[in-house]
């Protein structure tokens, strides 16, 4: 019996259309449907900020979100706001160098997550303080770094986007 | 032609890790991520009882489901991969029983797996999982230490005879005496709470089983995957060379995941059974279940001093609880063996008594997490001191200094037996006092009391046991490589490939090797491409714990490094028909030893090395891929030290703690790269602050864990994390060229004990203290008597 049903989605500017189960998350779908592995799982209770994506601009937790939910929606991942790294490819490119610089990312699973929700910040509150920015992140868990690294790469490029 | 005066060196530069780039664009690789043709997904049917026989498994409903390949129970694989025994020969009369990847007859805590449901995709194998119906037979459950070995509590292991898996008792000098002769004695219990490591990425593992050739292989998000090609190959019984584990990305590790685990062996044995790749990926709440947990630990004190606050001797008795099984390989036992061992070694008295028992209970296993040993032994130490020192009414700086084992008495061996080739406390302290402006601190303290505002300052010093020689497990009997060897290939292009044998979970080894490597051949570090984690490819090595990444794997690429120096230097002294001592190699070049003018690319000596040894002498063989291989030989452990400071406030109504500032100063001897080591005692500083404050797994009297998930288990988070400041004194050890240590724990070693003493400052005016970690709002409330 096919329970499934069908969506269609805007992934990163790219129509998909599919059939997913009802049960599916938006993350599984996004992982396993379209292979788009950089939106990663922590805790499938929307407390680590792990999946973090963006749906029709504005961000929300993947897992707590079923794929069926996004049908006609404007879906952008990690993926898509990155581009490839290299400068002018991607709208978190600047968040991309600074974190790199700081060393604001240790294993890298949360930092997708963190860029998305660092990136949502500074578009809502473009001079945020360091304050501001441990508030915004503290949906997101980091194991590793303990956050001084991030708060650092964040606040900086909040200052040079404030420059230019 | 150009000159280039003198060579680069890396050592000490904070060079960015190159190989960020890929997960700061979502393109890292994690286990979980690797998708393999005809690949399967497995579930766990877990059990729910912290004790129970097993009456009956019926997996018929399972098996009916859609997509459902296959149901395995604990009998179906036996067969197929034999159980282990989690003891080591060195801990003397240690016992434990053996393990198998599934349970058979009953299970000892709740998240044991006893059947496995294998289908087309996780979700269906939850649905199995669902559908398979156990009977259980529910046993008392033994879950409080206290009462482990009370005649009347149930025996786990009958065949083990009681519920002890280890005793230990240590010491030295003539404790007896030193209490007699002592001015004082301070007396406190500590308790502290069992937390876990809670690795943001969950243990995955993906097995790929070819019956044709009957070679497996294996992605593990895992730290040692040597250990685990040889624990493979030893109880799947298949040749050693026919297993091959891949790790790639790791998200976060912290001795999480270098323990073997029955889910993860479950795993690979299903894919031999089945001849098709399977893959587990952990889910969060069996994590909690299933992960190793750490640190229960209760600790009895007393310290004996002199007016002067001269301590004159110590006693400890520590209680552990480990879970019903010691885990395999490294054993359960380590963190109790360490926490007394570790306990006096700052300080300079000789007399001290330590007794440890570890003890079996009905609670998920624990073992090895991030400073083994170190965060109870160090807190517990240090409260004693201060408590000490507020007694005497003296300055807990003061009395530090005075006790400290002091530069002229290097070498020196501890109370316990640990050698210090050259510790620096002392300096340490100095930079410390000096770094956090801790006088003016004070001062604003005891101002900020008169207006009722109630600030703490809390030290905790500590030592860390890095770069461990084979005393630590191999003696024991464990096939654990404590020798770590590097690979380098010249390409032709006149690049380096780099392969070590030590792993990369985020800390940034493949940018700390490149970097030693670069500096040792004289090239950039750009032109020098690490590779690590992989069985096939990689030299044998330990892989990454006990902070050893830079201490072994960095001293092996370092002779490595010279060694291919020297075979390069020879093909260029062949070529250019010159002396190889007349010769440099200096940013990617080779260049005239005295005068630095350039005299031959690199690319040009491996197009002619490679493509056109013709041209060279007859009787002239280039050698340009190198091995090497480092072991340290000359002492047990490198130890490192350092001294934590936290800055906390107090909410006397609420007992909310704040953290306002925290600052660590630590010696690691030679810093490779400054940024990643200060980001690793952050990241440690900050997971021992989750310990001291938030992290507990609460269990009730059944054995049921009451605190299973993100929501109920508080990890730390941005916006209560303090800022953190890291200072650095520099003591390279004389045993390793290179003079590195290790620097991975420090931070986790030292944390937990300076807020403690923190809180307790601030909770000084009104005579109370806490005793208990975490240190929760109610354990606050509780010691100011308002609960």
């Amino acid at each position: 019996m096919d329970e499934t049903v069908p969506i269609s989605v805007t992934v990163n500017g790219v129509t998909v259309d599919r059939r997913v189960e009802p049960r599916q998350t938006l993350v599984d779908f996004l992982r396993y449907g379209l292979e788009l592995t950089g939106s990663h799982v922590g805790c499938e209770q929307g407390v680590c900020g792990a999946c973090t994506v963006r749906v029709d601009g504005a961000i929300v937790r993947g897992c707590l979100m079923l794929a069926v939910q996004c049908d006609g929606s404007r879906v952008e991942t990690i993926e898509g706001v990155a581009g490839s790294g290299a400068a002018g490819t991607g709208e978190v490119f600047d968040l991309q160098q600074a974190f790199a610089q700081e060393n604001a990312l240790q294993c890298g699973f949360c930092t997708p997550g963190m860029l998305l929700t660092a990136q949502d910040l500074l578009a809502r509150k473009p001079g945020a303080s360091s304050q501001d920015i441990r508030e915004a992140l503290s949906g997101n868990y980091c194991r590793c770094t303990g956050y001084h690294a991030i708060v650092e790469a964040v606040r900086k490029t909040a200052e040079s986007r404030g420059r230019t | 032609m150009t000159a280039i005066e003198k060579g680069r060196s890396y050592i000490g530069e904070s060079v960015v890790r190159p190989q960020t780039k890929r997960l700061l664009a979502g393109r890292g690789v994690f286990t979980d991520d690797v998708t393999l043709p005809r690949m399967l997904h497995v579930a766990f049917v877990r059990s729910p009882h912290a004790h129970a026989r097993i009456v009956s498994i019926d997996a018929a409903g399972a098996r009916a489901l859609p997509g459902v390949v296959a149901v395995v129970t604990g009998e179906d694989m036996a067969p197929v991969c034999s159980g282990w025994v989690g003891t080591l020969a060195h801990f003397q009369g240690m016992k434990s029983a053996m393990q198998r990847p599934l349970a058979t007859g009953k299970a000892s805590w709740q998240g044991e797996p006893v059947a496995a449901v294998v289908a087309e995709s996780r979700a269906l194998a939850e649905d199995g999982v669902s559908a398979v119906r156990v009977e259980w037979e529910p046993l008392p459950a033994v879950t409080d230490p206290e009462r482990a070995l009370d005649p009347l509590t149930p025996v786990i292991h009958p065949e083990l005879g009681d519920n002890l898996a280890f005793t230990l008792e240590l010491s030295s000098g003539d404790v007896e005496a030193a209490f007699k002769g002592a001015d004082a004695v301070v007396t406190d219990t500590f308790t502290m709470g069992r937390h876990t490591g809670v690795t943001l990425e969950a243990r995955a593992i993906l097995a790929d089983f070819d019956p044709s050739e009957r070679r497996l292989t294996v992605y593990h998000s895992f730290q040692a995957p040597n250990m685990m090609q040889d624990i493979l190959a030893h109880h799947l019984g298949l040749p050693e060379q026919d297993v091959r584990v891949i790790c790639k990305d790791v998200g976060g590790s912290f001795g999480i995941k270098v323990h073997i685990y029955p889910d993860e062996m479950a795993t690979c044995a299903l894919s031999v059974m089945l001849g098709r790749p399977v893959k587990f990926t952990a889910d969060r709440l069996e994590s909690f279940v299933s992960d190793i947990h750490a640190r229960e630990h209760r600790v009895k004190a007393e310290l004996a001093v002199k007016r002067d606050g001269t301590i004159l001797g110590m006693r400890v008795d520590d209680l552990t609880g480990i879970g019903p099984y010691s885990v395999y390989p490294r054993t359960s036992a380590v963190e109790g063996n360490q926490t007394i061992r570790l306990t006096p070694g700052v300080y300079r008295f000789r007399d001290y008594a330590a007794s440890l028992r570890v003890v079996f209970q009905n609670k998920t296993p624990m073992c090895q997490y991030r400073a083994v040993g170190h965060p109870i032994a160090f807190a517990v130490m240090e409260a004693m001191v201060d408590r000490a020192a507020r007694g005497l009414g003296l300055d807990p700086v003061d009395v530090r200094r005075k006790n400290y084992v002091t530069a002229e008495m290097y070498p020196h061996t501890s109370q316990t037996g640990y050698f210090f080739e050259r510790l620096s406390h002392e300096e340490a302290l100095d930079k410390l006092l000096e770094i956090s402006g801790y006088r003016a601190l004070c001062a604003e303290r005891d101002q900020l009391r008169k207006q009722g505002i109630h600030r703490g300052l809390g030290l905790c010093a500590f030592i860390e046991l890095t770069t461990p020689g084979p005393a630590f497990y191999g003696v024991g009997g464990a096939r654990i490589s404590s020798q770590d060897g590097c690979t380098i290939k010249l390409e032709p292009s006149g690049k380096l490939t780099c392969m070590t044998g030590v792993t990369e979970q985020g800390q940034g080894t493949d940018t700390m090797i490149a970097q030693v490597v670069a500096s040792a051949v004289g090239l950039a570090m750009e032109d020098v491409r690490v590779l690590t984690g992989d069985t096939m490819v990689s030299p044998y090595g330990g892989g990454t714990w006990a902070s050893r990444g830079a201490g072994i794997g960095g001293e092996a690429a370092l002779q490595t490094g010279k060694a291919i120096r020297g075979n390069i230097l020879k093909v260029a002294a062949a070529i250019l028909q010159c002396e190889p001592e007349d010769l440099d190699i200096r940013l990617g070049k080779i260049v005239d030893l005295l005068t630095g003018e350039v005299r031959l690319e690199l690319g040009e000596l491996g197009r002619i090395a490679y493509f056109r040894p013709d041209t060279l002498p007859k009787d002239f063989q280039s050698e340009l891929t190198v091995t090497r291989h480092y072991v340290p030989r000359h002492q047990g452990f490198a130890f490192t030290n350092g001294i934590q400071l936290s800055h906390v406030e107090v909410d006397v109504e609420t007992g909310f703690v704040r953290l306002l500032k925290h600052w660590c100063v630590e010696d690691c001897g030679r810093v490779i790269n400054p940024r990643l080591v200060d980001e690793q005692l952050r990241g440690a500083i900050v997971q021992g602050i989750g310990a001291a404050l938030y992290e507990h797994l609460v269990y009730d009297e059944q054995g049921q864990l009451l605190t299973g998930t993100m929501m109920d288990y508080l990890v730390p988070m941005a916006a209560e994390m303090p800022e953190i400041v890291v200072g650095h004194v520099e003591t390279p050890t004389a045993y390793a060229e290179g003079g590195f240590k290790g620097a991975g724990e420090a931070g986790t070693a030292g944390a937990p004990g300076a807020v403690l003493n923190a809180v307790n400052d601030a909770l000084a005016p009104f005579g109370a203290r806490v005793t208990s970690q975490p240190i929760t709002p109610e354990v606050v409330l509780k010691a100011l008597g308002a609960l």
